[in-house]
């Protein structure tokens, strides 16, 4: 039986198709997936995203226990900012990916995927154990909406005082949107600029009529997480269980650069990785744009001249190029003359450069 | 509930049957449920034109943002027609399930057997919703 999120009366009379994801209850879309994606890339949507997990690390050895158990260097992190990381195990591989909101001096929240929360805390709390820290899964009691698109900040504007424009990407502070305590930050996975909304679980219903009602004339409609992940896809990041899993180091993702070697410290992975740092990987994470119509999907074997050169981790058509993308790990070397086997039928793709959108900044 | 209309037949597959009484050649499509199951559908590959097909066969594929779902030959015979403007824009299989985004015309060759009435249909999208 799956979860369902504080909002889930909401979607339903929405009329959103629920749909189960990592054990939630989660709108899939609530009318058109194409519309929702073309409101996120032109005017703004609105995103349920309760399904993720809050984990707060808390204490004098907070940073130095989140140094010691993640692969990138939180002690650095300034009070109020984000930094994308990743949880490894001993042989480097990854565990989950995650994003690191620093609080305060001693006060962190690590926000984890929906599938993965409740080993993160698990683990973080066996990796904490050493220091003067406490973990604290803390996803029961926050609800999580996501304002998305180029038109969010002037949406948010309306239902809030706290300085907005001043709030860089990957930062985040505490403050009232309508009234209502939030931690209000400037993270997204839609490849737009927009805010994540971190707030009490009685208070997710009320905000999210608020900014329904505040977004209507922006041109804000609900988004649900088919358009996340085609959104996600365009902009070349990475899901875990796709792109990212247990049998891959960050490097074999091409995201070795969140890595902080550098780090006092030792640090769960760091000799796995070490030795791995300078290997040039087999494969690497490629962009794929299909030349036909039929959609690469997550499983397919990327193929050249009939024998197998990689596999497709996600696919989808692309709303913002007209035609269907992929990204895959494919075998560094092969370029030209890629094919990838759609039901038996060798479909040509271009390798492409990830991402596949940027937004003009 | 979605819309399933009294005058055509139906398969397991959510594929519809129109003309059967009337004629030896038969319209085919992808019901309201099933499209509104696929979602957004981007891609709609159908048979050719002139083709045989047997009833049970694989003859295309409706592929939408999140999957892809294969089209079953509801009966057998000789494929007359294909909607070629169901291919050149797939969005109206969503709009217009049972009109505009027909997909193929087959002249039926044989008895056609197993189809489903729309009480029949209905009983069993209403337990899969």
């Amino acid at each position: 039986m799956s979860r369902p999120t504080p909002l889930r009366d909401v979607h339903e009379s929405l009329g959103a198709k629920l749909t189960d994801f990592a054990g939630w209850l989660m709108p899939l879309r609530y009318g058109s997936e194409s519309a929702e994606h073309n409101a996120v890339r032109e005017a703004a949507g609105l995103f349920d995203l309760s399904h993720m997990g809050e984990i707060f690390v808390t204490g004098p050895q907070a940073a130095e226990a989140l140094d010691y158990a993640l692969v990138g260097h939180l002690s650095a992190l300034a009070v109020g900012r984000a930094r994308y990381t990743m949880i490894v195990n001993e042989r480097g591989g990854v565990l989950d990916d995650l994003i690191v909101y620093r609080l305060g001096d001693e006060e962190f929240m690590v926000v984890a995927n929906a599938s993965n929360y409740e080993m993160v805390a698990r683990e973080l709390t066996g990796r904490a154990e050493a220091y003067d820290a406490v973990v604290d899964d803390r996803s029961e009691q926050y609800a999580l909406i996501a304002v998305q698109g180029p038109r969010a900040q002037e949406i948010l504007a309306t239902l809030t005082d706290a300085e907005l424009t001043g709030l860089k990407y990957y930062a985040g502070l505490p403050g009232l949107v309508d009234g209502r305590q939030a931690l209000i930050a400037r993270t997204g996975y839609t490849g737009e600029d927009g805010f994540e909304l971190f707030v009490a679980v009685q208070d997710a219903v009320p905000l999210w009529h608020a900014l329904t009602a505040a977004g209507k004339p922006f041109g804000l409609i609900p988004a649900g997480l088919s358009s996340r992940d085609t959104l996600r896809l365009e902009a070349g990041m990475p899901l875990y269980g796709n792109e990212l899993n247990a049998g891959l180091t960050p490097f074999d993702a091409g995201l070795g650069r969140v890595v902080k070697f550098d780090k006092p410290g030792d640090f769960v992975g760091r000799a796995a990785l070490e030795a791995v740092k300078d290997v040039p990987p087999r494969r690497r994470l490629a962009g794929l744009v299909a030349r036909g119509r039929r959609v690469p999907r997550h499983g397919h074997p990327v193929t050249k001249d009939g024998a197998v050169v990689g596999e497709v981790t996600s696919g989808a058509p692309s709303q913002t190029l007209g035609k269907p993308i992929a990204m895959a790990y494919v075998d560094t070397g092969a370029g030209e003359g890629l094919t990838v086997d759609i039901r038996g039928s060798q479909e040509p793709v271009d390798l492409v450069e990830l991402p596949f959108y940027r937004r003009n900044k | 509930m979605s819309n399933i209309p009294d005058e055509l037949s139906y398969t397991k597959e959510h594929e519809w049957v129109a003309g059967l009484d009337e004629s030896v050649t038969v319209t085919v499509g992808i019901t309201a449920y099933a499209a509104e199951a696929l979602g957004d559908v981007v891609y709609v590959q159908l048979p050719e034109a002139g083709s045989t097909v047997e009833a049970g066969d694989s003859v295309g594929e409706v592929e939408s943002t999140k999957s892809v779902s294969e089209i079953y030959a509801p009966l057998g015979g000789e494929v007359v027609e294909v909607n070629q403007a169901v291919v050149d824009d797939p969005s109206l299989v969503n709009n217009d399930p049972y009109g505009e985004g027909w997909m193929f015309r087959v002249r039926v060759e044989g008895d056609p057997e197993d189809l489903l009435s729309a009480e029949e249909y209905k009983a069993l999208t209403s337990g899969e919703s």
